[in-house]
């Protein structure tokens, strides 16, 4: 009796979660018999094509990263026919150096992320906040660049990084030649400057009162109240910095100074196969792990991305 | 007197706030106001904060003049110029253009990225769109669905063309060849064919991006206003009408959006080409981006290869404005 009830009671609720967040089919069609089997099959489907398709050539790849090149080569589905091959991930890393690769990656990660907050924080909050004659100005040039394709300078901007003006200094082969020029992100300050203007400005106009400089007004008020957007432009910059291909590929030809994405390819030509398997391996383990551990926060952030884009 | 307001109101919102952070009646920020304008020299300049102003907007002007403001504008300059690194550079007016319009391969370029282009919509536009729906539909198993579309996006685009790549082993023992194997085709060359390369490559690239525009979509299918499709049952309307004239017509907003998004994405298509080909076999997966990079980086002509890149960024700008355009006008509806 008790349990028919609670059942019941479960039932009722499930309906009532469905019928709040309802979809093309209504709570009434779900219940019909043949919209059931309909919907059963298509959740198979889909599912099961996903995993085919989405999680598939992961799961080969690790497959792969533990065994040998004749086996990758000649029988692609078999499953470790000669024996797992342990030794290739030690190999990778040791042979190919893909730790030093990877360490690369990191750090232009890192970087691109400091200097491109760098930027943001700073030029929002003189453009948002401190305001100067000249802010409308900048505002303009800045969102000029944003309908201005990057194309445009690739070529330009390569010539600059080899001569930089004024100062004169060359750039190439150093991992400043990533991080300034990623910094120059219009999307991103633009994004800060509105959030600043958004928050409550009386707020800084007593804290002038009480004898605080912008400098503390910067650090103790406006960037603790904008933490959720930081978060969110960081994720994106360091996901940019971490998939960028052309420009380092550009600006970085010494072998010792290249992220993944540029030696991967240039490896290929000579690496064994089962080396650079075991070596993308290496490179796709960290950003899946952090996947898997902050998919929410991933899957917001990509819903969110699209509202931002709108 | 315009003068003034406008700076009472650019430094501190209000009115009777004067620039020091002093509450005073209007008549006094008045008064300074009207003496500081007599003396503006840098002095009261820096007291009045210019100074640490200035300290605030320096990364921003240092990083963009550098490295978004001047090569924009030396692009320019550049693409009518010749440089030759050892002397000044010289003017030669529109022959760069000319010499890109003399190429007999920015034919071939232009017709590989309008390949790609046709390809990429007609393959990787509806996709999303369907997968959307199906798993907005899906309850219990919804949660599992968006992990595993959005699992290919996690994966570092190089890596992925390289496995992709491994795939399209053009010998018998290829990846996908053994799959055509199991039901007696033949086996196909893939990016060594010249028929397939194209398709080959934005199949690559469809998988790497469909998750994130899936993902937009179901967060866009959430603010379809269910009103409607409870309006729609009232009169009868069946499941497929209710998508047809409720789900597809709320959703044209995004989707107009998205394509846009995606043909801006495909007319750079570069790194899928020249990693997995190169440009071959014989040209036939040669981007319009590959060719300035050649003509830059191999050929060395940066003359040519900027004003290769101005007309690419003119259609792409074309493009933007339309995006502009569609957004301005779908998020008033």
């Amino acid at each position: 009796m008790t349990t028919t009830s609670t059942f019941r009671a479960r039932r009722r609720a499930d309906a009532a979660a469905f019928a709040s967040e309802r979809s093309i089919l209504s709570v009434h069609d779900r219940k019909q018999p043949g919209v059931r089997v309909g919907l059963t099959l298509l959740s198979i489907l889909v599912v099961g094509t996903l995993v085919l398709i989405s999680a598939g050539p992961l799961l080969w790849l690790f497959k792969s990263a533990v065994s040998s090149t004749q086996d990758i080569l000649r029988e692609p589905f078999g499953l470790w026919p000669s024996g797992i091959q342990w030794g290739n991930l030690y190999d990778a890393w040791t042979r190919i150096e893909f730790g030093k690769y990877l360490g690369n990656t990191v750090w232009i990660a890192v970087g691109s992320w400091f200097f491109g907050l760098l930027v943001a924080t700073t030029g929002g909050y003189a453009l948002s906040v401190l305001r100067p004659r000249y802010g409308k100005v900048v505002s303009a040039l800045v969102l000029a660049t944003l309908f201005i394709p990057g194309v445009i300078s690739l070529v330009s901007l390569y010539l600059t990084v080899l001569d930089v003006p004024l100062v004169g200094v060359n750039l190439l082969n150093t991992f400043w030649a990533v991080w300034l020029p990623s910094a120059a992100n219009a999307f991103n300050v633009l994004i800060m400057r509105r959030m600043f203007d958004a928050l409550p400005h009386e707020l800084f106009e007593a804290a002038k009162i009480d004898g605080a400089g912008p400098f503390r007004i910067f650090a103790f008020l406006v960037l603790p109240m904008s933490t959720p957007i930081i978060g969110v432009v960081s994720l994106l910059t360091i996901v940019q910095a971490w998939k960028e291909f052309l420009w380092p590929l550009l600006v970085l030809p010494d072998a010792d100074k290249q992220p993944l994405s540029v030696a991967l390819p240039r490896l290929q030509e000579t690496a064994e196969t089962s080396l650079m398997m075991a070596g993308m391996f290496i490179s796709v383990i960290i950003p899946v792990a952090l996947f898997l551990l902050f998919q929410k926060q991933f899957l917001r952030g990509a819903g969110q991305a699209g509202a931002l884009k709108g | 007197m315009s003068d003034l307001t406008a700076h009472a109101t650019s430094r501190g919102r209000s009115a009777t706030t004067t620039p020091d952070g002093a509450a005073s009646p209007r008549g006094m920020s008045g008064t300074r106001g009207l003496t500081r304008r007599r003396s503006r020299t840098p002095i009261t300049w820096v007291r009045r904060g210019g100074l640490s102003t200035l300290v605030f907007m320096l990364p921003l002007l240092i990083a963009f003049g550098f490295f978004s403001w001047w090569p924009i504008l030396r692009s320019v300059m550049m693409s009518l110029q010749r440089t030759n690194f050892v002397g000044a550079a010289e003017w030669i007016g529109w022959t760069n253009f000319i010499n890109v319009f003399n190429d007999p391969l920015l034919a071939t370029a232009v017709w590989n990225t309008t390949q790609y282009t046709l390809v990429s919509v007609l393959i990787g536009f509806p996709v999303p769109i369907l997968l959307a729906i199906f798993i907005g539909e899906l309850r219990r198993s919804r949660p599992v669905a968006s992990v595993l579309v959005y699992l290919p996006v996690i994966i570092p685009p190089v890596v992925a063309v390289l496995l992709w790549k491994q795939f399209y082993a053009p010998d018998a023992n290829g990846l996908f060849n053994q799959v055509l194997g199991w039901f007696g085709a033949g086996p196909l060359g893939w990016i060594n064919d010249v028929d397939l390369v194209i398709p080959a490559i934005i199949v690559q690239a469809t998988w790497a991006g469909f998750g994130g525009t899936t993902i937009i979509y179901l967060a866009a299918l959430r603010s379809v206003q269910t009103e409607l499709y409870e309006a729609a049952e009232m009169d009868g309307a069946k499941i497929w009408r209710r998508f047809w004239h409720i789900t597809l017509p709320q959703m044209r907003g995004v989707m107009l959006i998205m394509l846009l998004l995606q043909l801006i994405g495909v007319f750079q298509i570069f790194a899928e080409p020249y990693i997995m080909t190169g440009g071959g076999p014989a040209n036939r997966s040669v981007s319009v981006l590959m060719l300035i990079y050649r003509y830059a980086f191999i050929q060395g002509d940066y003359g040519k290869a900027t004003a290769l890149s101005l007309l690419l960024a003119l259609a792409l700008c074309l493009l933007s404005a339309l995006y502009l355009w569609a957004t301005r006008r779908w998020s008033q509806t």
